[in-house]
């Protein structure tokens, strides 16, 4: 006789009994998925069970600020203990949540504006951090070991059925949604407006339990604009190295960045510089990043053939409409983005990362933490990083590669691109190069199994500041690394302790170039040379299309 | 207000003109620079008026570095700083030699 196998008598169906129960408990409240807007908290005190796993959409830009005010508001003493996964913290309601004692853990990737809060509350031992992830990472483990219980989603509209419409900025919607909605888990949805047709579906209404009519529209940040009036000359030169020194040389055509004043230069002078050079239709095709404005130049002077985007930016929507060659746009005319495809574009077919820092140490590891704040990675470490699973290849990526692997017989291998791009002194003189990083200390006060890197030095392929681009590839041991470090740190304390001779030995072989040595006249550096000078500027570039927030309105 | 006043010695060129030149704007972040030939038995006198206190030795630094570039005998230069970075410094000085050294058209 054999023995009855043990999982016979499991019940494999705990979690779509529970979600049923959660159902029936908001069934009561209302009838169908539409929650009358005042009957908010006791709908999430029906479906939320004290010690979820909850995502509350916290986006970069767009934010379920409706949602998070009404879980901050909850009674304590019927939720607690919850555990929440989100990919931004930047609303006060994400930390009213643990400080009212509704939430005890959280799991998160980027926290920019509550950094300074969130580091106090872990001091306090008011939030156990689990990890602070990227946010691919974060997605991944969605769908792993942290996969929500409750979601509760922002979107633009929905329709009667719950069918909504996420518009330009769908973000991380649907990696949120497609986790909890096939693992038996409740979403609930917040929306501007309710409509009778919808311009078209992002999100399935049979993935959505519950969806409310927000009082007031979502709130959303115009983080990517940069206005050009604030490029400094020293951005320009920086940029002139980054073109002809790194885009030219390696034909670089597939890139994404962080997007930054640095960056915003470069860009600015692609229709000019880069131009001007013979580069158009040889670099810069092909682009994951989200449609900012000061890009707007580039695709109008021909160099962008397409751009594929984390999220969108406010004021950009008439002029992504207007040029569906360039953007992932749907049959009614708005962009799609994704957060997740877009991280996954730029680690995998993406061959040059370019992004600021605040800090590098003599190995080139980068990180932008500093003492009192916790503000995590969001996706910098995935797209400034090799992507060591990639096998297809292209021009750049090859000979990045041929570079970092002697050509002794060895295996053959490719390799991204990883740029750096500082002035040697930021502002208030705080300088970009250090001995030692921040993180270090940071790592020891707020407890944190490492310290916090952005992107490790090992992933840096290339240093630029104004005196000049570092070619770690071409390092051929630490030694070399440092010093190459340091011939481009310039004034700091990390650059006046170089060895000179062998900065001028490294100079000799080509692994330090200086604006000269590239054959760039310093004396161009000037704004002339940005292709935009102004907001002003980029909305006639965009023959009147673009549609700038009032705050970077200055006429 | 922090001053400032470096001279260095055994420069080999020349002020070609009398006229005077002026680069820059003071204002937050940048700095003025002003560049006139002066009778100084030959040496380059660089006089430094800065709002960021404390920074001496990266001012010398920077200065040394200017010289050994251009190597002016016989020259007065007056820095108005109001916070610039070390990269916007030496940028400012090397566009100031330039139009100095510029013949006059």
């Amino acid at each position: 006789m054999t023995a009855k196998p043990k999982n016979l008598t499991r019940d494999w169906g705990t979690q779509p009994a529970n979600r049923i129960a959660r159902l029936r408990r908001a069934a009561t409240l209302f009838p169908g998925k539409e929650a009358p807007p005042e009957a908010i908290g006791r709908l999430l005190a029906a479906v939320i069970e004290s010690g979820d796993r909850v995502c509350l959409e916290g986006n970069n830009q767009k934010q379920a600020d409706f949602l998070a005010k009404a879980l901050a508001a909850l009674d304590p003493a019927v939720v607690h203990d919850l555990h929440m996964v989100q990919s931004v913290l930047a609303l006060p309601e994400h930390l009213d949540i643990f400080e009212r004692g509704i939430a005890t853990k959280l799991d998160f990737s980027f926290s920019g504006p509550q950094g300074a809060r969130l580091a106090r509350l872990v001091g306090e031992g008011r939030i156990d951090i689990g990890s602070i992830h990227t946010y691919l990472e974060l997605f991944a483990r969605y769908f792993v070991d942290l996969t929500p219980r409750v979601a509760l989603i922002v979107a633009e509209a929905a329709d009667r059925a719950g069918n909504l419409y996420t518009g330009p900025n769908t973000e991380d919607t649907p990696a949120i949604v497609e986790a909890t909605a096939f693992k038996s888990g409740i979403v609930v949805a917040q929306v501007n407006e309710v409509r009778d047709t919808l311009p078209r579906v992002d999100i399935p209404a049979d993935w959505v339990d519950f969806f409310v009519h927000s009082p007031a529209p979502h709130y959303i940040e115009p983080l990517f604009t940069r206005d050009p009036a604030h490029i400094s000359e020293i951005q320009v030169l920086m940029a002139m190295m980054v073109i002809k020194g790194i885009y030219a040389e390696y034909g670089v055509q597939r890139l994404n960045y962080g997007i930054g004043f640095d960056t915003a230069a470069v860009e600015l002078l692609l229709p000019t510089y880069a131009a001007d050079l013979g580069l158009r239709g040889k670099i810069c095709k092909y682009w994951a990043i989200n449609p900012h404005p000061t890009l707007i130049p580039a695709i109008e002077s021909g160099f962008v053939e397409s751009i594929h985007s984390f999220g969108s930016e406010l004021g950009m929507e008439a002029y992504i409409a207007a040029r569906p060659d360039v953007f992932f746009v749907g049959a009614d005319g708005s962009m799609r983005s994704n957060r997740a495809f877009c991280q996954a574009a730029g680690h995998y077919a993406c061959d040059l990362f370019i992004g600021s820092t605040l800090q590098i140490d003599l190995a080139g590891n980068s990180s932008t933490a500093t003492l009192g704040r916790i503000t995590g990675f969001g996706g910098a470490p995935n797209m400034g990083a090799d992507a060591r699973g990639r096998r297809h290849a292209s021009p750049a990526w090859l000979k990045a590669g041929r570079e970092s692997h002697p050509q002794d017989g060895g295996m053959p291998r490719g390799r991204k691109l990883v740029v750096q791009v500082v002035e040697t002194y930021r502002e208030h003189m705080e300088p970009a190069f250090v001995e030692k990083l921040d993180a270090w200390k940071l790592a020891d006060t707020a407890h944190m199994p490492l310290p916090p890197v952005m992107i490790y030095g090992e992933d840096v392929t290339h240093v630029v500041t104004e005196e000049g681009i570092a070619n770690l590839l071409a390092c051929r041991d630490d030694d070399d690394r440092e010093q190459a470090i340091r011939g481009v740190a310039g004034y700091t304390p990390v650059g006046l302790a170089r060895d000179r001779r062998k900065v001028e030995n490294l100079r000799d072989r080509g692994v330090i170039r200086r604006a000269e040595d590239l054959g760039i006249d310093k004396r161009r550096a000037t704004r002339d040379l940005l292709a935009a000078r102004s907001i002003k500027d980029l909305v006639r570039a965009s023959g009147g299309l673009y549609d700038p927030p009032r705050r970077f309105r200055n006429w | 207000m922090e001053k400032h006043q470096f001279e260095f010695h055994g420069g080999r060129v020349r002020a070609p003109k009398a006229a005077p030149a002026l680069v820059g704007v003071a204002s937050s972040g940048n700095l003025e620079v002003l560049i006139e030939p002066a009778k100084l038995n030959g040496a380059c006198r660089i006089e430094i008026s800065t709002a960021a206190l404390g920074f001496g030795k990266i001012w010398e630094a920077v200065l040394r570095d200017f010289f050994e570039r251009h190597q002016l005998s016989d020259v007065r230069i007056s820095v108005n700083d109001v916070g610039a970075t070390p990269a916007v410094v030496s940028l400012r000085l090397d566009q100031a030699v330039d139009e100095f050294t510029r013949p006059a058209s």
